[in-house]
């Protein structure tokens, strides 16, 4: 079997700045009075994993630990500075809702807007126009503009569409807390309905419990470095046991 | 007016070919203008066989491009949609805009400075609809990735969609000043040539020059800020470089020399040729124009590509 995300020996380095150097004027006179520094700092270091068709992968560790940054990289959000990211098969980033909503237009146009930039065509998106409407049960506001809605009615929204669609790969950032606590549940039950559909699931969520019963699989990250790589409970003991220590 | 043939002596010159032996041909009068062209042919030629080079790649990435190309149609739809919802005169303002600007220059230069213009108004109507294209959608395009910067950080999309959009945008606008030109034709009751409808190809020779500008200033902005600034007064100097209100003739010959190197004059002028001379550029007009354009697409696109990734670390 073809592993659908290949990750070999991956490592991000980011340039820090000490003070923020964006200007030219600002970098021409740091570069004459020899002020211009960098610090490196390593957010992932020889990262190495498989990913199977059907995993449903958890990532656990501490906050800076590489989380998100290792999700944006397997988005292809980022480019790794050295090491390669194989990746076969559609994917949805579920990394911030409502990414790229425009304020001024309505909840109408902001679908086919979204769904363009998931890479959607206009009548894909058409044809599952009312399906996104009524699981964001946003009937009523359809003709609003997004600027007049709260955050709840965009994160549901940007939720509704960004799951609509059967990627093969989702991944899940933090955002099963999206909403009221009914709607909590209905996306709690449309992740796992499209796990159920064989689709590869990314999941990062501080809350172990979720961790332990949705996922088959946990990745530990601690420092950029890759801890543990195995079945979810262990990997989760270990983590609560290693963290705390 | 600068001779065509003279091309045919440099090419022969270059490939040292047994016609330069023959004496009827006068290499003597072979003058910059043809040196240019020829040069101009190269680099045209250069980048095509370039180009042929990497099409598999290209064609790899072809099904990648054509998935967004929805994304960029539905962009450039929200851009027109946010400009004229909320103004009340809506697309009037684009035509307004450019005559009221026609009207106050054409009261002050023919009163103060007395150039001597034929049709004055459509002199500079048609010269400042052609530098609004250019500046308006550099200046837009450049801002583009910056402003752009949350969708980024958050969902993969190839970035040159984002001055492409803005290009594109711009386009729209033009055709929609072109309706304020079509005014000042109809009150004047200029003569229609029929060399009219060849304005696209000056504008498709901007197009693709304002594309390759906006890929360069949008990956540039994003590490130096203040070169939005630095562009701000860019394009005020290029307004005055390039004969939008006065004649070219009046500027003195070293000046007429230096400014050939200014892609915007060809642009100007092939517009004007063909809008209000009924004549169309000869092959030199249209080397230089093609060769601005691709030379500038083609440094655009290596440099963006070069610096698009590092995008992400920086806005």
């Amino acid at each position: 079997m073809q592993p659908i995300i290949e990750v070999s020996d991956v490592t991000m380095r980011f340039n820090m700045s000490r003070d923020k150097v964006d200007s030219l004027k600002e970098y021409f006179i740091r570069t004459v009075k020899r002020q211009l520094h960098f610090d490196e700092f390593f957010a992932l270091q020889n990262v190495s994993f498989k990913v199977w068709p059907g995993d449903v992968l958890g990532i656990v560790g501490l906050n800076g630990s590489g989380k998100s940054t290792l999700l944006k990289l397997i988005a292809g959000i980022m480019r790794p500075s050295k090491g390669t990211i194989m990746r076969t098969g559609s994917i949805s980033p579920l990394i911030e809702l409502g990414a790229g909503f425009s304020a001024d237009l309505t909840a109408r146009e902001n679908v086919f807007l979204n769904g363009a930039v998931l890479g959607y065509s206009k009548q894909y998106m058409a044809e599952r126009y009312d399906e996104i409407i009524s699981f964001a049960e946003l009937e009523q506001f359809q003709d609003v503009a997004i600027k007049n809605y709260s955050s709840g009615m965009k994160a549901r929204l940007g939720f509704s569409i960004a799951t609509i669609t059967k990627p093969e790969i989702l991944i899940v950032d933090e955002i099963l807390s999206v909403g009221d606590f009914l709607f909590k549940e209905k996306s709690e039950a449309r992740i796992k309905e499209l796990m159920g559909g064989g689709t590869t699931v990314l999941l990062v969520s501080h809350s172990l419990r979720q961790i332990e019963t949705l996922c088959n699989r946990v990745l530990w990250l601690k420092s950029g470095r890759l801890i543990m790589d195995g079945d979810a409970l262990e990997v989760c003991r270990a983590y609560e046991e290693g963290s705390r220590g | 007016m600068i001779k065509d043939d003279g091309f045919a002596y440099v090419v022969a010159a270059a490939i040292k070919h047994p016609v330069c032996y023959n004496s009827s041909m006068d290499f003597s009068q072979i003058t910059p203008a043809d040196l240019f062209a020829v040069l101009s042919a190269a680099v045209i030629l250069g980048c095509v066989i370039a180009f042929l080079f990497v099409l598999p790649k290209v064609r790899r990435m072809l099904p990648g491009l054509l998935q967004y190309r929805h994304l960029l149609s539905t962009m450039v739809v929200r851009d027109i949609k946010v400009k004229y919802r909320r103004s009340v005169l809506g697309i009037l303002w684009s035509i307004l805009n450019p005559l009221m600007m026609m009207i106050i220059l054409t009261i002050v230069f023919s009163t103060i400075f007395r150039f001597n213009i034929e049709n004055f108004p459509v002199y500079y109507i048609v010269g400042s609809t052609m530098y609004s294209f250019v500046t308006g959608s550099t200046t837009s395009g450049m801002n583009s990735v910056l402003n752009n910067a949350e969708l980024i950080k958050k969902v993969y999309i190839p970035k040159y969609i984002f001055p492409l959009q803005k290009v594109l945008f711009s386009l729209v606008n033009l055709a929609f000043s072109l309706i304020a030109v079509a005014i000042v034709y109809a009150i004047l009751q200029m003569p229609l040539h029929p060399t009219i409808p060849l304005l696209v190809i000056p504008v498709f020779y901007a197009t693709v020059f304002s594309f390759g500008l906006s890929l360069v200033l949008s990956a540039a902005v994003v590490y130096f800020r203040d070169i939005a600034h630095l562009y701000g007064v860019l394009t005020m100097a290029w307004m005055y470089l390039t004969p939008i209100f006065y004649p070219f003739v009046l500027l003195p010959e070293i000046a007429q020399t230096v400014l050939q190197f200014n892609p915007l004059l060809h642009f100007v002028n092939y517009a004007r040729e063909v809008m209000m001379y009924g004549s169309v550029p000869g092959l030199y007009e249209n080397l230089y124009c093609m060769a601005f354009a691709i030379v500038t697409l083609v440094i655009g696109l290596l440099f963006f590509r070069r610096a698009q990734d590092n995008f992400i670390l920086n806005i």
